[in-house]
């Protein structure tokens, strides 16, 4: 039967705000968890069933991430007592979070489950570092790795800066400019106490730590940590049953890349990043522009990962990263803050999934900092950024996530206060 | 028959089955380097490849490349991830236009070949030749003989080809664009 004319099976406008994230969940961030990485994803996805205020067999859906370095779905189902009608364990570091909330919604709309928990679990330091040393070092070369490897081009921060560096030359953007990222992020930071690094830190301290590769100092590098982490997205309809405010997906694009992914950088120009690409489905799916948009949680892996995808997602013109990043806008109490809970900078490193919950926090405007608590149970913000205090954000009604593979890969997602 | 050898004490293995690569090495065994060109839209291409990334084809033939151009990016290593290049700090990867195909089929394309600065003889270079190079600097190929068989394309500074070119360098203050 012919479909109704008014009907544009193709526009992905009719699922925004039709799926939800509804529970958040984390272990501690630390550099030797003393747990294998099955215990820190089932008491991660433990805790966020318990945050959603759902139980374990309201659970029907599983995804996760990983590079060989953790454990897998079935366990993480079996341990909790979960029977489930879908799981799926992919292959992939950061831009997963966004892509696999845009996958569960899909699967929730194709009726294949009804509630999907997603998890990241690393033993990012202890067992396999994610900056590439110890055991992945020492891997013989072989394949496309014969043309980076064999050359000492290995680690996410050599294999990066290609890019990092071609836009300093490019558009004169200057060390002190993204080192302002690290400053804001550690500034945010220090008012979570889940953080690993909660010291402040100044422009001048980055500058001053030592290069790792050219553009980049050891502080410029995010903190390698061991971690699980996880999230719960389900219909709209049942979120309104969950335990907190609804926090709505208004929009999600999932590892979009730029031309040749096989080697990215064949194409240019190489000082853009994915972000030029994914937007143009970002911003159409979520119906808001950059403009609307009240925090951000661009990945940092690097500072300079947060300033690229910023300015290709348009939150300021080509070429002005610089000047955004260190103009005081991405720190709390500025205009657009980045990265509230510290990032991967500072909060510790999860690829990607601690920058979505902590958005999902904000516009719960529930984060978790010191301020004191109601006897509702819920914190009184005070709204004071100093030291050790608020980093609960004003009012937030709509937040974006900006997730990053590598320069060629980046996928993002809009998730808007219900 | 595949390729293994130990380079800086670090494994390489061109496995027998991945045969873009065996030829690949064995032009550069011979310090020809070659790449594979389309029989369909006559696009050259880097790296290896089983089909045209422009259109799809499956057949190519292997040409010869000049091994000139000029560095489109870089990194300087100074704290080395490998224990292969602990030894070897500060080394520079550079990402090379070929003058062939620059700029073609669109203005930002180029044939971008990797490799580390080295010196004539094909040696990581030291430090005084490391701080000379940078984006914009002229490049010639060389090649690093690794074992009988296996020998990887580098690039080394082409003196004659430098004459009036000022390359642009991350700045060593750490503060301030040179």
């Amino acid at each position: 039967m012919p479909l109704p004319s008014d009907i544009d099976t193709t526009s992905p406008k009719y699922l925004r705000d039709k799926y939800a994230t509804v529970g958040v969940g984390e272990t501690a961030y630390t550099r030797g968890s003393g747990r294998t990485t099955r215990a820190l994803a089932t008491q991660a996805v433990r805790n966020a069933i318990s945050d959603a205020g759902l139980k374990p067999a309201d659970i029907d859906g599983m995804l996760s991430y990983q590079s060989g370095d953790s454990t897998f779905s079935p366990f993480v189902a079996g341990d909790l007592g979960i029977r489930l009608n879908f799981y799926m364990d992919v292959f992939g570091g950061g831009s997963s979070t966004e892509a696999l909330i845009g996958m569960a919604m899909g699967l929730i709309e194709a009726g294949m489950c009804r509630t999907v928990a997603i998890f990241r679990a690393m033993n990012g330091f202890s067992q396999v570092r994610i900056g590439g040393t110890g055991v992945r070092a020492a891997q013989p070369v072989s394949g496309d790795m014969l043309h980076s490897r064999a050359y000492g081009w290995q680690s996410a921060g050599q294999m990066f800066s290609p890019t990092f560096m071609r836009h300093m030359h490019d558009y004169g953007t200057r060390p002190e400019q993204v080192a302002a990222v690290r400053t804001a992020h550690s500034e945010h930071a220090s008012n979570n106490p889940k953080a690993y690094y909660k010291n402040r830190v100044t422009v001048a301290d980055v500058l001053a730590s030592r290069i790792i590769c050219k553009p980049l100092h050891l502080l410029d590098c995010c903190v390698e940590t061991d971690n699980g982490n996880a999230i719960i997205v389900t219909s709209a309809e049942r979120a309104r049953n969950c335990r907190h405010p609804l926090v709505l997906i208004r929009g999600v694009v999932g590892r979009c890349n730029k031309p040749r992914l096989d080697m990215h950088y064949q194409h240019g120009p190489i000082s853009t990043v994915a972000g030029r690409y994914a937007r143009e489905i970002l911003w159409a799916n979520s119906g808001v522009g950059p403009q609307d948009i009240d925090v951000t949680g661009s990945y940092d892996a690097f500072t300079f990962t947060t300033m690229l995808q910023l300015e290709d997602y348009g939150f300021c013109k080509k070429g002005e990263g610089g000047d955004y990043v260190s103009d005081g806008t991405i720190r709390l109490g500025g205009r657009r803050p980045n990265n509230t809970s510290g990032g991967h900078l500072c909060e510790g490193y999860t690829h990607g999934i601690n920058m979505v919950i902590e958005n999902v926090r904000q516009l719960r405007h529930d984060a978790d900092d010191s301020c004191p608590t109601g006897p509702d149970g819920k914190r009184r913000h005070t709204y004071d950024y100093r030291e050790g205090g608020c980093r609960q954000v004003r009012n937030v009604e709509v937040t974006a996530n900006l997730g990053w593979a590598m320069p060629g890969t980046g996928s993002a997602m809009v998730m808007r206060r219900g | 028959m595949g390729l293994n050898a130990t380079y800086l004490g670090m494994p390489l293995d061109v496995n027998e089955l991945d045969v873009e690569n065996i030829e690949y090495f064995r032009h550069c065994a011979a310090h020809a380097f070659h790449l594979q060109q389309c029989a369909a839209c006559g696009l050259v291409r880097y790296p290896p490849t089983t089909a045209c990334p422009w259109c799809a084809e499956l057949s190519s033939r292997w040409v010869p490349v000049e091994g000139r151009g000029s560095v489109h990016s870089y990194t300087e290593v100074h704290h080395a991830i490998q224990p292969a290049f602990r030894g070897h700090t500060p080394y520079l990867i550079l990402l090379v236009d070929l003058n062939m195909q620059k700029g073609k089929p669109t203005a930002e394309e180029a044939l971008r070949v990797v490799g580390n600065l080295v010196t004539q003889d094909g040696v990581l270079a030291l430090p005084d030749q490391v701080r000379r190079v940078g984006i914009g600097t002229r490049v010639r190929m060389v090649f690093t003989d690794v074992a009988p068989g296996l020998s990887l394309p580098q690039w080394t500074i082409d003196e004659a080809a430098n004459a009036g070119v000022t390359a642009w360098r991350y700045p060593e203050s750490g503060v301030g664009n040179q």
